[in-house]
């Protein structure tokens, strides 16, 4: 029992952060209906920036935590955007209504790009760095097993909660949120209007890789170690959770994001530790094929 | 079969009489809580020409849809009755639909194959008949004399339909790069290469001028009585639908409105009310009553 | 960023195109102060930060400059924005330049590919290049099948490769077949694969495909890994067993009887192997181009372009795309899986390690940068690609990224490849009965 609980805060945690990740994916998907096989690698980019700015500002001598991760949350957050900028920018809005598979190619081709950027920039090793955020509250106690929660986990759930509500009032009460859904519908019409589209597609792939480096920040804090290479596994577990979630739905990825977190951490727990990047492929899989709309998508009626 | 193409005369004489090419029965289609279709029956002939019409939105494209298998209706029955074998099309899945019921469609924003050539565009339509020939690709793969025969055959059927449709001089261009108007033509002329026994065109006429579209007119009118098949289109041009169609269905907001002739429809007072406008029947603009004047004096 | 290159006098419009370089210089100084300009070292304390302002100066300058290029580029006689257009008609100029460069230029690679280990220059290390390149045009040409000609995005092309070296040194180390039987038996192995992979998940939309397929070919990577009693795991699989000339061994003496240089009366050389497998290589890709070549002209190649173009107009013809796309799925991963053998064969050792996405990611970039369908574009592509890094050994790291960014750019520049050009499979041969009057258009 106290086992299950330790493994379902885990998997919950883990879950917040392909959820924030997964974010990305849907909210671009619903915008162009395509998928930004680069945005595993802003969230690299994003964890690496979260780590640089951490080490500068030890290096000052900034002792007070808070403050500290505040100021990396911002920084890691601009930057990265600039990042996702540039990607829908360079790789993205030159092909559009370009042949079918085009914009696919170049979605690898960037990913492939950055990846190596990072890997040459900033070396192939491994990153590790000390823990930031120590101690925790001890949930349950019996003789041979003590269930914690950390207060990293506290910090990462509570974050992710607090994005969640603040992106939901954007998408749901703002202009800007009215512009994108507008350009969701339907980029002409919506163009004919007066929206700009081109600005509200950028502007969705700011968001995007904001939530991203969020993300990235969360996992140097919680691992203690990155490498050049996070980005690829990560993307493709939130791609997963995104269309078991339901493509196109903000709180559909979130949810996917969750349950695919606690899949991978009592399939760890219960089975096998290899065997974890396979069950989420397996998942993958097994929802585009029997499950294609995800749990809170809606149909996809095709246009002939 | 791979002959070049049916003789139209001898499916006539066989065909029976009385049962209709196709029925429609309580077609209903719902989208979420949309209804696009609602009860919607009808019946179309072979050697006739059904048309379709109906202001925006009213639901005629989805009904070809669903005919040709794109969309599953939620309530109906489409019953094809070819040479006496009935299809039932809401059960089958789309592409079986063309491969053994034989009915063909196009599409309103036109759907070639651009980077391919116009010979290719009309020989990827004789696709399955030339498979069979080819033995699944093996007697294909070793070039045996019964698959160059097919392959010779199919070339010449498409050649019949190129010089129908005035291409025969760009059969190697790429279909992408043709005018807009000869594209139109080259997807009806496509369709018919699967020798359908149904012809589904969806706005044939949209963005053609006066010439082009008496040109369509044309081609249509061919394509009935040479061809002795059914066609059933979607159009707006009234110079197309009045001119050509034995039998005109209006659909107004997924239901249907009125079925008859084209002189009955064109005074039902529902239709004047729900398409042509309040008062206002429908009338030629008079640059096209000129130029089909025009163009009937000159072929006489 | 709305450039306008010119006033409305026509004039260059300086100021504008200075605001340009400058905005393009202060992203590029936004994007490489972290990344670039702090790099993360190990210290004995723990990680430390290297700053070199110098490379980001560097990185913003070559931005400025590059927008400043660009901008005149736009300025004069370029297009501001290619359009995505489809290639011109068929027996253009260019048509009729490809069309000799196909009926000369193929031959002639091909007597030359024969005639090569024959020549003076061809030593050790020019043969191991010529095999490896030649390996690779042979799975570009089968990755072409599927993605080139089918337009399917396979992400995980890798994993039919795995599939074919894995069978064959399973199958040699348990049953002590020879090559040449083994080599159709991983073939079949791999296209089965294909099809219980293809099968469930052909009829997903592009994008949803070409993960599913990353997806597949990282699985395929994790068992081998992970399944030590059959596969060995991370050790992999030793002693792969060499192919032999009709069973004539490849060394310098044998118990099963003479070895190629004592049946010919040779002197022993290790070159003899190495020649062989060239050979062996090179009748493979030649096997793989013929066969492309041929079923590009029969209705199922047709199909498979046809569905690239457009799927909906093809199932409206009554075209089966589960059933199409399944066998371009299968054809190219029997191709990927004759490769798989050879490669096995010719390294004698195989680990997971060799099927990395990274391997996926190369042959998808020799078909894309080639020209998605032209099999003389694969060449080009493979020659520079693998040819060019393993000349440049040095620059090894850059290599990828090179991949990644050729990759975009050649998008953006030429969305179908830089050979794009297209022969028609068929013409219409010239007419022998007297014309049928036109319907349409003859008439006034």
């Amino acid at each position: 029992m106290e086992y299950f609980v330790q493994q379902l805060i885990n998997g919950v945690t883990l879950g917040s952060i392909y959820g924030l990740i997964a974010i990305g994916y849907t909210m671009v998907y619903g915008i162009i209906g395509m998928i930004n096989f680069a945005h595993g690698d802003v969230f690299m980019i994003g964890a690496f920036i979260a780590l640089i700015s951490l080490l500068i500002l030890g290096s000052l001598g900034l002792t007070f935590i808070p403050l500290a991760l505040l100021i990396v949350l911002i920084v890691s957050m601009l930057l990265s955007s600039v990042y996702g900028w540039t990607v829908e920018r360079v790789a993205y809005r030159p092909l559009r209504g370009s042949f079918r598979l085009a914009p696919l190619i170049s979605a690898i081709g960037m990913s492939i790009f950055l990846q190596n950027y990072v890997q040459i920039a900033q070396g192939a090793r491994v990153k590790p760095i000390q823990p930031v955020v120590n101690g925790g509250i001890v949930v349950m106690e019996s003789p041979n097993f003590v269930v914690t929660l950390s207060y990293m986990q506290i910090l990462i759930v509570l974050t992710t909660l607090a994005l969640m509500a603040g992106f939901s009032y954007l998408i749901a009460k703002t202009a800007l949120g009215r512009q994108q859904r507008a350009c969701e519908q339907d980029r002409r019409m919506a163009s004919l209007l007066g929206i700009n589209v081109d600005r509200t597609i950028s502007l969705t792939f700011v968001m995007g890789a904001a939530l991203a480096s969020v993300a990235g920040m969360m996992f140097v804090l919680y691992y203690g170690v990155i490498d050049f290479f996070i980005g690829f596994l990560a993307g493709v577990k939130a791609f997963t959770a995104a269309v078991l979630g339901g493509i196109g739905s903000m709180p559909g990825a979130m949810l996917g994001g969750l349950l695919i977190g606690l899949i991978e951490t009592f399939w760890s727990a219960y089975f096998t530790i290899e065997y974890k990047d396979v069950a989420a492929f397996s998942i993958l899989v097994l929802v585009l094929i029997f499950l294609p709309t995800g749990l809170l998508g809606k149909p996809e009626i095709e246009k002939v | 079969m791979i002959g070049l193409f049916a003789d139209p005369r001898v499916a006539t004489a066989a065909a029976a009489a009385d049962a209709a090419l196709l029925s429609v029965e309580h077609l209903t289609m719902r989208f979420g809580g949309l209804v696009a279709i609602d009860d919607v029956s009808f019946h179309a002939a072979r050697r006739e020409i059904t048309a379709i019409i109906g202001p925006n939105g009213a639901g005629k494209t989805t009904v070809f849809n669903c005919l040709t298998g794109f969309y599953k209706p939620t309530v109906g029955r489409l019953t094809l009755n070819r040479e006496g074998t009935l299809f039932y099309l809401e059960r089958m899945e789309d592409f079986r639909i063309a491969q053994e019921a034989h009915v063909a469609r196009t599409f309103q924003n036109i759907r070639l194959f651009p980077a391919m050539s116009v010979l290719e565009n009309l020989v990827v339509a004789q696709h399955n008949a030339l498979m069979r020939a080819s033995v699944m690709t093996f007697a294909g793969l070793f070039g045996l004399k019964r698959y160059r025969d097919a392959e010779k055959a199919a070339v010449e059927k498409a050649r019949y339909w190129l010089e129908r449709i005035n291409l025969a001089d760009r059969a190697d261009w790429n279909a992408g790069n043709l005018p807009y108007g000869d594209q139109r033509r080259l997807e009806i002329a496509r369709a018919m290469c699967t020798e359908p026994v149904l012809l589904c065109l969806d706005e044939p006429a949209a963005g053609l001028n006066p010439r082009e579209s008496a040109e369509l007119n044309e081609l249509l009118r061919f394509i009935r009585d040479e061809h002795g098949i059914g066609v059933l289109l979607i159009e707006h041009d009234m110079s197309v639908v009045m001119e050509i169609s034995d039998h005109v269905i209006v659909l107004d907001y997924g239901r249907k409105i009125a079925d008859g002739s084209p002189e009955a429809v064109r005074s039902d007072p529902n239709v004047i009310k729900a398409y042509l406008g309040e008062d206002e029947a429908d009338e030629l603009p008079p640059e096209i009553v000129a130029d089909l004047e025009q163009k009937t004096g000159g072929e006489a | 960023m709305a450039t306008h290159v010119r006033t409305a006098e026509g004039s260059l419009d300086l100021p504008a195109i200075l605001k340009d370089c400058l905005m393009t210089g202060l992203v590029v100084f936004a994007l490489a102060a972290p990344i670039i300009g702090l790099r993360t070292i190990d210290t004995p304390g723990g990680l430390g930060i290297d700053y070199r302002f110098d490379d980001v100066a560097f990185a913003v300058l070559a931005g400025i400059v590059g927008r400043f290029l660009l901008n005149l580029y736009w300025a004069y006689g370029g297009r501001r924005r290619p359009k995505a257009k489809t290639e011109e008609i068929a027996g253009g100029r260019a048509g009729a330049f490809m069309k000799k460069v196909g009926l000369y230029g193929g031959p002639a690679a091909i007597l030359f590919a024969i005639a090569m280990p024959m020549l003076p220059f061809a030593d050790r290390y020019t043969l191991d290049v010529a095999i490896l390149v030649l390996t690779y045009i042979m799975l570009g040409w089968g990755l072409n099948i599927v993605v080139g000609l089918a337009g399917l995005l396979d992400l995980g092309y890798v994993a039919f490769y795995a599939v074919g070296a894995y069978s064959y040194a399973l199958i040699a180390a348990h049953f002590d077949w020879s090559f040449w039987v083994c080599l159709p038996l991983a073939g079949l192995f791999a296209a089965f694969f294909g099809v219980i992979l293809g099968f469930p998940v052909l009829r997903l939309r592009g994008d949803y495909l070409a993960i599913v397929t990353l997806g597949f070919g990282e699985i395929i990577r994790v068992v081998l890994l992970n399944w030590y009693e059959f596969t060995g795991g991370p050790d992999g699989v030793s002693g792969v067993p060499r192919p032999s000339l009709f069973g004539l061994e490849f060394a310098r003496s044998s118990s099963d009887g003479p070895t190629f240089h004592q049946f010919f009366g040779l002197e022993f050389s290790s070159l003899h192997r190495i020649v062989f497998l060239y050979y062996v290589i090179l009748a493979l890709a030649l096997i793989t181009n013929f066969v492309t070549l041929r079923l590009r002209k029969l209705p199922i190649g047709r199909a498979w372009e046809a569905l690239r173009e457009d799927e909906i107009a093809c199932r409206s013809l009554g075209i089966n795309p589960t059933n199409t796309k399944l066998t371009a799925f299968a054809i190219g991963a029997m191709f990927g899986g004759f490769a798989g053998s050879f490669f096995a064969t010719r390294q004698g050792f195989i680990s997971p390690e060799s099927f990395t996405f990274i391997e996926s990611a190369v042959i998808l970039a020799i078909v894309v940068l080639g020209g998605m369908g032209s099999q003389i574009g694969v060449v080009i592509a493979a020659i520079f690609l693998i040819g060019g890094t393993e000349v440049f050994r040095d620059l090894e790291q850059y290599r990828m990224l090179a991949f990644g960014g050729a990759m975009v750019l050649i998008m953006i520049w030429k969305p179908r490849g830089l050979l794009a050009h297209r022969e028609p499979t068929l013409r219409l041969p010239p007419s022998r009965k007297p014309e049928a009057a036109p319907l349409a258009g003859g008439a006034s």
